[in-house]
């Protein structure tokens, strides 16, 4: 028998249907019950905090101040003082973060010191938060005496979300075609005019969701801002620069581990305030994102 | 380098009775002659034994050639023999690339651009450049041909300077009346016509073209094609192209290089394109437009 026959005789493919369509069905599976698993989560968490918290949600609730009696208690020092924190970091954090990456991506070349930089910054990203904290107790508390301030705990977590601003703004720029900067370098512009001219605005979408998705994480901390002084009973509306202050998640979390139920129905209900306030920094940051990008296509 | 477009202006009466002993008072004499046809032969570019080097690679070897004035010339030959490096020699933009290095002299209206002292951003704002595949920024019409004018310090009547960049573009009848919609809701052709009025409207000498119909239907490329032929009147063209019917066509010098066996571009032959295209001087020439080879 020739090669030539036993070649043609000799069955080269295995077709398998049957096995091959059962793993994709197996896999699909698998897929619909995590997304499943996740969105069940989720619901069922969200009912209990709705099915608690929401009877106590009304107007005395937002603008009343913590109380030992949980009737007449409120969130408004604490949501506030949220509001102050995500303002004072956006102005400390905005700067600094965009600045650095646009070092990283537009000032520097490749070297070794320069790869060494952005692995340390990815690698901050997932330093765990409490650790800020301490580093802000020594630094900004007690060594640059700013005291237990807003002030301290905005530049703390300031240094918490700048690895995520950085990683993200540096991503958002690298996404920038070098077209765009031939363009403009071609028409006589200086370094920074490109970037400014050139490369913030084409990156800007990008650099704007990061930040808010980073505020958005920012807010929702509560442990390094137990260490460097969040007090969780404050009845006046806090000063940035000076006095006691609280915010949502040090509330929830005071009223949560009181063992009366009614604390744990209000706690339930800041944290309703609380996911208010994310859900509408992150509707912000894809309406920016929309807006911003709407002329962007190349 | 360091006067900017405003004193480029006002020196137009001093310079033309000044000496032009000074290669720093001969850049804006070339830039004030608002249409320069006194002499339609002078060379505005000339290169002088330039090489380019990207690290170790010679991309570029010793081209000796001169631009002609007021003329559309062709740099051809087969890809990756570095005409675009040699283009890009002429603004400078090959020293963007962290190891490009460049030998020999580019001189620019008498004076060396990569003389000390030269600052690139300066040599840019006088010789204006056009890309492979439109880019217009993101941004309107209106603000994309005031780009240049504005990051140069531009001080006259901007809007003014926008009409008259459009319309030597041949595009402003299309777009007068959506100046201030975004550029990139144009066609290909037009989004094109948008980067060349981009790029004449920091009034430059020279006009540099990397393939600049590569990305466009055939209607389009004609329509580049035709325009500039009327911006010759203007300023000197300079393109590079893959396509040797749009050299013959829209040039009136052709310079064709190739590259040796270490893959160094070399000018081979540079004549007038009627020429270049009936009877080339060099073997090498005739094969490549005949399509015997690259």
């Amino acid at each position: 028998m020739s090669v030539l026959a036993r070649a043609a005789t000799t069955p080269r493919f295995e077709p398998a249907l049957m096995r091959r369509r059962l793993s994709g069905t197996i896999f699909y599976g698998a897929c619909l019950a995590a997304i499943g698993i996740t969105l069940l989560a989720i619901v069922i968490l969200l009912y209990d905090i709705f099915t608690r918290g929401l009877t106590h949600l009304d107007l005395n609730f937002l603008t009343g101040v913590p109380s030992r009696i949980p009737a007449r208690a409120g969130v408004a020092p604490a949501f506030v003082g949220s509001l102050q924190l995500g303002i004072l970091l956006a102005v400390i954090a905005f700067p600094l973060g965009v600045g650095a990456a646009v070092y990283l991506e537009e000032y520097t070349r490749a070297s070794r010191l320069n790869r060494l930089l952005r692995t340390n910054i990815a690698n901050l990203a997932g330093v765990p938060s409490i650790v800020y904290g301490i580093f802000g107790l020594a630094l900004f508390v007690r060594a640059l005496g700013l005291g237990y301030t807003l002030f301290a705990a905005a530049l703390t977590l300031a240094l918490l979300i700048l690895p995520v601003v950085i990683i993200s703004t540096m991503e958002a720029i690298r996404a920038v075609p070098a077209s765009q900067r031939e363009a403009a370098y071609a028409l006589g512009a200086t370094r920074w005019q490109v970037v400014r001219g050139a490369v913030l605005p084409a990156a800007a979408p990008g650099i704007m969701t990061g930040i808010i998705l980073a505020m958005a994480r920012a807010i929702g901390e509560t442990a390094p801002l137990i260490l460097i002084g969040a007090v969780t009973f404050v009845t006046y509306l806090p000063q940035p620069f000076d006095g006691g202050y609280t915010v949502l998640p040090i509330q929830v979390y005071s009223w949560a581990a009181r063992f009366q139920p009614a604390f744990q129905e209000i706690s339930a209900t800041a944290i309703i305030v609380l996911l208010a306030l994310l859900v509408l920094l992150n509707v912000l940051a894809i309406v920016v994102r929309v807006r911003l990008s709407r002329h962007l296509q190349w | 380098m360091v006067s900017d477009l405003r004193e480029g202006i006002a020196l137009t009466e001093t310079t033309t009775t000044t000496s032009a002993s000074d290669p720093r008072a001969r850049i804006h004499l070339a830039v004030d002659r608002p249409d320069g046809h006194s002499d339609d032969h002078d060379t505005v570019v000339e290169f002088r034994g330039v090489s380019c080097y990207y690290g170790a690679f010679r991309a570029v070897r010793d081209v000796t050639l001169s631009v002609p004035r007021h003329e559309v010339t062709a740099i051809i030959g087969p890809s990756g023999s570095g005409k675009s490096t040699l283009l890009r020699a002429i603004n400078r933009m090959n020293d963007l690339v962290p190891t490009a290095r460049t030998e020999g002299a580019v001189v620019f209206d008498g004076l060396d651009i990569y003389a000390p002292g030269v600052d690139a951003v300066e040599v840019r704002r006088r010789v204006g450049m056009v890309f492979q595949k439109p880019n217009p920024f993101p941004k309107s019409i209106y603000e994309n041909v005031a780009f240049g004018p504005r990051v140069n310090g531009f001080r006259g009547d901007l809007d003014e300077l926008v009409e008259r960049s459009l319309r030597r573009a041949a595009l402003w009848d299309e777009v007068k009346d959506k100046l201030r919609s975004s550029a990139l809701a144009l066609s290909g052709g037009q989004q094109q016509r948008v980067c060349i009025a981009r790029a004449i409207a920091t009034e430059p000498e020279v006009v540099l073209m990397d393939e600049p119909c590569s990305a466009l239907d055939p209607r389009a490329t004609l329509q580049i094609e035709e325009l500039m032929r009327e911006l010759s009147e203007r300023y000197t063209i300079v393109i590079v192209t893959h396509n040797m019917q749009q050299a013959a066509r829209a040039s009136d010098m052709t310079a064709f290089i190739t590259m040796d066996e270490a893959r160094a571009g070399y000018l081979v032959e540079v004549a007038p394109t009627l020429k270049m295209f009936t009877n080339p001087e060099d073997r090498l020439t005739e094969d490549y437009i005949s399509g015997r080879f690259g």
